[in-house]
């Protein structure tokens, strides 16, 4: 068994309304950002897992992502997988 | 007909749940811990109170939609048995998938406490066959995350199939976009699943039930499901 390092970034799906991400870029305007838009917030989980391989750490993640990680009714996510 | 109130590590409504039911509507109610692996079998209604269960962490409701009680209130709902979840205890049914949807961020950002007024637009089923259609209830609200979000086939689904009980609307029972506090979609305030045995609703009837608080508009849903059962 090896040891991978996962690298998890979720983010609200297109065309959810992203409140936060709003409320972000407002202020960015209001400083002098104008150049600034489509501000989007999300998460970033890092995570340990050991599998026989890649593919196989990549498969348990994306089982976790979709069992709690993420809500994929209104969350996309990427997962990253680097061997430890 | 007996009542269990779950207390999830974090809930905060779970006595007022448990006041509501037992002493305003005179239920047989006891409390269920969140580390218990089943529901005792003389149990035919729960409760999900409202509140910041495991912190609310990951996401509201995520945790504890795992935690060891859990898998015996699916099984239980699964089965027919009635369970209301109110703020946090909405959230939690969403995320163990025993409703459909979800709750976003309000569109505001702020986490809103205030009385809203909720239109009835479903009566029949348990939870408000005490209610008319188109009654109004002065109920509180207090959440972060409370903006109801399904996508356009669902949103269908739950419109076919009268799953909509409860919309945020004025007081004098007009469906408005000032009326909506959290961002709703279509002004949802609760829904239940097609059976109709599962309700959830963002709006706090326990909170409202008691004279000494001054409005008893909540105690019709709990009224209605010891209606129900009798």
């Amino acid at each position: 068994m090896k040891k991978f390092l996962a690298k998890i970034t979720i983010t609200l799906r297109k065309g959810i309304l992203d409140v936060q991400g709003k409320a972000v870029e407002n202020a960015l305007h209001q400083i002098g950002f104008q150049q600034i838009e489509n501000v989007r917030i999300g998460k970033y989980v890092e995570l340990l897992t050991e599998a026989e391989n890649k593919e196989l750490a990549y498969n348990s993640v994306d089982e976790a992502c979709r069992k709690l990680i993420a809500n994929p009714i209104i969350e996309d996510y990427i997962i990253e997988i680097i061997e430890n | 007909m007996k009542l269990g109130v779950v207390v999830f590590p974090g809930s905060n409504c779970d006595h007022d749940a448990y006041y509501a039911s037992k002493i305003n509507a005179g239920i047989d109610t006891i409390y269920l811990w969140h580390k218990d692996n089943s529901i005792p079998r003389d149990i035919n209604c729960i409760i999900l109170p409202g509140g910041f269960s495991y912190g609310d962490y990951l996401r509201c409701g995520s945790i504890a939609r795992f935690s060891p009680i859990m898998k015996d209130v699916v099984n239980f709902a699964n089965k027919g048995g009635y369970v209301i979840g109110i703020c946090n205890g909405f959230q939690i049914l969403t995320e163990a998938e025993l409703l459909p949807g979800t709750l976003l961020r309000n569109e505001s950002i702020n986490f809103k406490c205030k009385d809203v007024y909720l239109k009835v637009i479903n009566n029949s089923n348990a939870w408000t066959s005490l209610l008319n259609i188109g009654d109004v209830l002065k109920i509180p609200i207090a959440h972060g995350e409370g903006n109801y979000f399904i996508d356009e086939d669902g949103l269908k689904q739950l419109e076919d199939n009268n799953q909509i009980v409860f919309k945020y609307c004025d007081a004098n029972s007009n469906v408005t976009k000032l009326a909506n506090p959290n961002g709703s979609l279509n002004n949802i305030a609760g829904i239940i699943n097609k059976k109709g045995n599962i309700l959830g609703m963002m709006p706090h009837p326990e909170r409202y039930s008691d004279d000494t608080l001054g409005c008893r508009d909540g105690l019709w849903i709990f009224k209605s499901i010891k209606n129900f059962f009798s």
